[in-house]
């Protein structure tokens, strides 16, 4: 019957777009005489779409962003303002303090185990749309000739979107380009010399149109700096040779002259005719500025990038603004080198003292934050119940200050918060997602409404997130879960998942006879709760480490799983070692499933556990506990060559994965897009 | 007398009636095969036929009417399952658009409860009732005119299915190039519409069928190949690899689609697919939309195992297990399209269709 909608022809991109797209999709057909441009550029291009030749969109200064750069949760982008300490005590009712004050008095010190961000306030990360991290993906030959002069010929204010919106444009197949931390490191140590103000000036001095380079110069990546400073040079030795015109290279010399001399006041017209390095990127380029919709659009659709700590400008930045003190590891692991690392367990004691200087900052916020900095809450789903339960406490105590509106104001106060949480803790996916609900609510409260009615609805929206995103969701799950688990399996489970627990005892409840493998591991060994909590209801259990994983599998079943976050490739983000759990079940053919309530989806691609990730106490896993002999480790922080990783999450890659169970159903991770696009858009999901 | 008799046990109902439509042939094959084409439809013998013949008489029972519409042989189970359901609407005396759908959600749940192992009886009860819900949402100046569009829209679906397969015919048969050879498995009627429609617009190919055991259906996909003029070749089941090296690509039906795009189809149908899928040949499958199931396998035994008899020409040993399961699993990654009525497909798009379909 013909009650679906007519027959879509499948095929066609424009009906079933997935993931990042930009509004105006289609590619600029290029010649293919832009194939030469780089290597790099080739291979992205051939990941992106195996189909289509390697096309030049990908070469542009757009791949000057770094491919492993991803989005970050759109939440990222708010206007949160960082909070001024002020001297003033704050004006919670004095139970309240006391409440808290208890908790934080019964904090044992030695279970801090994750370490905390100065992370920038949300304001500063916007105009970060050009990061270091940028260098060191970049095939060095291609970062200095072929991008440079592109970012000389954009007007300086619009280049930084560009930049974004290719990046994001080709983002599918970009992460995949071949990352060498060498160049990382080489590029990072070439650079110290000169301080970014110096090159800056340098920078503004040399280029002709004065004007535009201001803001030019804060926007382009230091690829692109630097790039545009080659440019120059050879531009002067084109200059010079000018009148003669002897050497081969003066031709493309002189026309990046005229580029980058255009390139301030009007846009030049596509120049194929450059030379093979050049023109490419500079003529997709200006495609790229006169297809675009107007800025203000595309500064929408686009994340902004997410901060990068290993430029050192930008996190001195942040620090300024930072409400947690924190320092930075000694030896902190090169590959991660973007990520925060920070010595362990003395933001703690700081924070503390600090009670009374946080104005702003509500009391069951606060709590909320401490209680992330010192591990007592972990788990994605209690995160993020706890965030909205405070957060729905500072609703009810907010009141709006005199001459101001509620929607404005009420957003910056919970942006506000977020930063002090993220200081405290980087924030999950899920949570990214669910403030970006509440967000959402606020903005789209009507003028028309009282403020206390505003309060109310804003916290049964709370309420109602809470019950239908999370608890319901659970109960969906594993209703769905259980028709998988049949009489006689061997359920294998590792780490500890709410949900996952929640399926086992039901299951058992229900009377199915089943065995469950817990598998854990260290540092955090949290299967032994989840084995401590089965154990007493009664069900038959097996515990064991991740060393034994390939021995145990033999006789296992079936493989439960939790996950903090799902993204839009299929790719799993889960509790490290999820992914080697996973690999050696689908190594043995057992069917791995992964339970994972749909808010906690994302749109994001991730091809690592590299470029996003959080980094846990390396002294955890230097030590252990009730082993004094294992001593080996003791001062490791004093030996330059020793670096500690200690990987919080890693992702699984989607062939690993049979099957995802949603409150949407049982789905095959190929089927995530699906849910993101179709519920994301009918705001029926989040 | 029962009523609404219980299928035999250990044989599916769903594979008595294939029987009947697919003229069973055993023994001396090749002569029976005449007889059968000769007289159309052998005797019938399920238990159930009896019932829907003096139907009329006794109050309505949904699965009679079933079993009346299931015994014309052009007709999909599914669609057996929504002229039933039809019926069911027809003679209700339901006053509300509520009491209604509370009526029918009984009656698709008898049917499904009667014959557990019908993926497409269970999938087209599903696919009614979503659409009664959602007509019932729309707004309807009175319960009568709704009621009238439901049996509308019901009795157009027979037609509909006829239609979606000349689509998947059309679609399909831009995959046949000349001079290929076709590997197909089993009777699909929707299969021999494909290879219909592109032996007439003139095609040159061969097609290979296998014979198809225990109930022998590709004899009868052979014989009705033979008769439109199409090169045919029979081997026989096992010997598929031997014969994948000549052939380009492999067509088969299927009883269900399911949520992560595998099927699941006559049994060997899944080492089919693992031989083509070695050998790196493509693996088409051909089926309707209405086929879609919500159905999630994660290996051959996560489905309710429909059984039938099994003839081995000789006494079975006694204390010899017999393996009686008619139809088996074959995961996504073996397949390489799917041939529907929505357009070709890949398999990862029918979780694609199904969520947009049933959320």
């Amino acid at each position: 019957m013909d009650m679906r909608r007519p027959p879509r022809t499948v095929s066609d991109p424009k009906v079933r777009q997935v993931g990042f797209v930009t509004p105006s999709a289609a590619p600029p057909t290029r010649s293919l005489s832009d194939a030469p441009t780089t290597v790099a550029a080739a291979v992205a291009a051939s990941a992106a779409s195996a189909s289509s030749p390697p096309s030049g969109e990908i070469s542009l200064p757009g791949s000057s962003l770094s491919p492993v750069m991803i989005p970050p949760p759109r939440h990222a982008s708010s206007d949160g303002r960082p909070s001024a300490p002020v001297a003033v005590p704050n004006p919670a009712s004095s139970l309240r303090r006391d409440s808290l004050r208890i908790r934080v008095g019964s904090y044992n010190a030695s279970e801090v185990v994750l370490g905390t961000p100065p992370s920038a306030s949300p304001s500063s990360r916007t105009d970060n749309a050009a990061s270091e991290f940028s260098d060191e993906t970049m095939s060095p030959w291609h970062g200095r000739s072929g991008t440079a002069k592109a970012a000389s010929s954009f007007p300086g204010s619009s280049s930084e979107m560009i930049v974004m919106k290719t990046g994001v444009g080709g983002g599918g197949g970009a992460g995949s380009t071949p990352k060498s931390p060498l160049t990382t490191a080489s590029v990072v140590k070439t650079l110290p010399g000169i301080s970014e103000k110096e090159r800056e000036v340098l920078m503004g001095t040399q280029n002709d149109g004065a004007g535009a380079s201001k803001t030019l110069k804060e926007k382009t990546t230091k690829a692109e700096r630097r790039a545009l400073q080659e440019a120059q040079r050879a531009a002067k030795a084109a200059a010079k040779e000018a009148g003669a015109g002897v050497k081969p290279s003066t031709a493309s010399g002189s026309a990046v002259v005229a580029n980058t001399k255009q390139g301030k006041v009007v846009k030049p017209p596509p120049q194929k005719k450059d030379g093979p390095q050049i023109a490419p990127p500079s003529g997709s380029s200006e495609k790229k500025v006169v297809d675009r919709p107007p800025e203000k659009d595309r500064k929408k659709d686009v994340p902004a990038p997410r901060m990068q700590f290993d430029d050192k400008h930008r996190v001195e930045k942040a620090k300024r603004r930072a409400v947690v003190n924190q320092f930075e590891a000694k030896n902190r692991v090169e590959l991660f080198r973007h990520l925060p690392q920070y010595i362990h367990g003395t933001q703690l004691p700081d924070l503390e003292g600090k009670f009374f200087q946080l104005d702003p900052m509500h009391p069951s916020v606060y709590k909320v934050g401490l209680q992330y900095l010192s591990g007592q809450i972990s788990g994605s789903n209690a995160r993020c119940i706890a965030m909205l339960l405070a957060f729905r406490e500072a609703i009810r105590d907010y009141s709006t200050p005199p001459e101001k509106a509620l929607v404005r104001d009420l957003t910056a106060k919970i942006s506000s918060y977020v930063s002090f949480l993220i200081e405290c803790r980087p924030l999950s996916i899920s949570m990214g997602n669910t403030i970006k609900f509440l967000k959402n609510r606020i903005a789209k409260l009507p003028d028309t409404m009282s403020e206390s009615e505003a309060k109310s609805s804003l916290q049964s929206d709370i309420d109602r997130f809470i019950n239908e995103k999370i608890v319901i969701a659970d109960k969906v799950i594993i209703r769905h879960a259980v028709t998988k688990i049949r009489d006689g399996d061997v359920l294998l489970t590792y780490g500890l998942s709410s949900v996952v627990e929640m399926i086992l005892v039901y299951a058992h409840e229900v009377g199915k006879q089943f065995r469950v493998v817990i598998v854990d591991s260290r540092p955090k060994l949290e299967g032994q709760v989840l084995l401590h909590r089965l154990v007493a209801k009664g069900l038959n259990c097996t515990y064991t480490h991740i060393n034994a994983i390939s021995y145990i599998m033999h006789e296992v079943t079936r493989v439960f799983l939790g996950a903090a976050s799902v993204l839009s490739n299929g790719t799993v983000y889960s509790r490290v070692g999820t992914a080697c759990v996973a690999m050696v079940a689908n190594a043995f053919r057992v069917p791995v499933l992964i339970c994972c309530e749909a808010y906690k989806f994302h749109e994001r691609v991730q091809l690592d556990s590299i470029c996003s990730n959080e980094l846990g106490d390396p002294d955890v896993i230097s030590r252990v506990s009730g082993r004094q002999d294992l001593n080996h480790l003791d001062n490791w922080a004093d030996n330059e060559n020793l670096q500690l990783l200690n990987l919080s999450y890693d992702a699984t890659p989607s062939d690993y994965v049979s099957m995802i169970i949603t409150d949407y159903g049982m789905l095959p991770p190929s089927s995530v897009p699906v849910i993101v696009r179709e519920y994301r858009r009918e705001n029926l999901w989040i | 007398m029962d009523p609404n008799p219980k299928p035999n046990h250990g044989i599916s109902a769903y594979y008595q009636t294939r029987e009947e439509h697919h003229a069973i042939i055993s023994g001396d094959w090749l002569s029976q095969a005449q007889a059968a084409a000769a007289a159309g439809h052998p005797p019938e013998r399920p238990p159930a036929s009896a019932a829907a013949l003096s139907a009329a008489s006794k109050p309505f029972s949904v699965i009679d009417e079933f079993n009346h519409w299931r015994r014309k042989p052009d007709l999909a189970e599914a669609v057996a399952a929504i002229m039933a359901l039809v019926a069911g609407i027809r003679s209700s005396d339901a006053a509300t658009m509520m009491e209604l759908e509370i009526e029918l959600k009984k009656a698709s749940d008898a049917l499904k409860s009667w014959d557990t192992t019908s993926i497409s009886l269970s999938a087209g009860c599903d696919l009614f009732m979503r659409y009664v819900t959602r007509t019932s949402a729309l707004e309807y100046e009175d319960f009568h005119a709704g009621k009238l569009r439901l049996i509308e829209r019901g009795e157009k679906f027979g037609e509909i299915s006829l239609k979606a397969r000349r689509t998947i015919a059309m679609l399909g048969q831009d995959f046949i190039f000349d001079g290929c050879t076709i590997l197909v498995h089993g009777f699909s009627r929707v299969v021999f519409e494909v290879l219909q429609l592109a032996a007439s617009n003139r095609k040159l190919f061969r097609v290979f069928c296998t014979e198809g055991r225990p109930d022998k259906t590709g004899l009868r996909l052979s014989k009705e190949l033979a008769t439109l003029g199409i090169p045919v070749k029979l081997l026989i089941d096992s010997a598929v690899a031997y014969a994948m090296d000549e052939v380009d690509m492999v067509l088969v039906g299927a009883d269900g689609v399911v949520e992560s795009g595998g099927i699941i189809n006559m049994m060997g149908t899944y080492q089919i697919a693992l031989v083509a899928h070695s050998m790196n040949k493509p693996v088409y499958v051909a089926a309707e939309s209405y086929k879609f199931a919500r159905l999630y396998p994660l290996d051959q035994k996560d489905l309710e195992p429909a059984l039938r008899p099994i003839e081995f020409g000789v006494p079975i040993p006694a204390g010899v297990e017999i393996e009686k399961s008619a139809r088996d699993y074959t995961p996504p990654q073996y397949l390489t399209l799917l041939f529907t009525d929505l357009g070709v497909l890949t398999p990862s798009v029918v979780s694609d269709e199904l969520i947009q379909l049933y959320l």
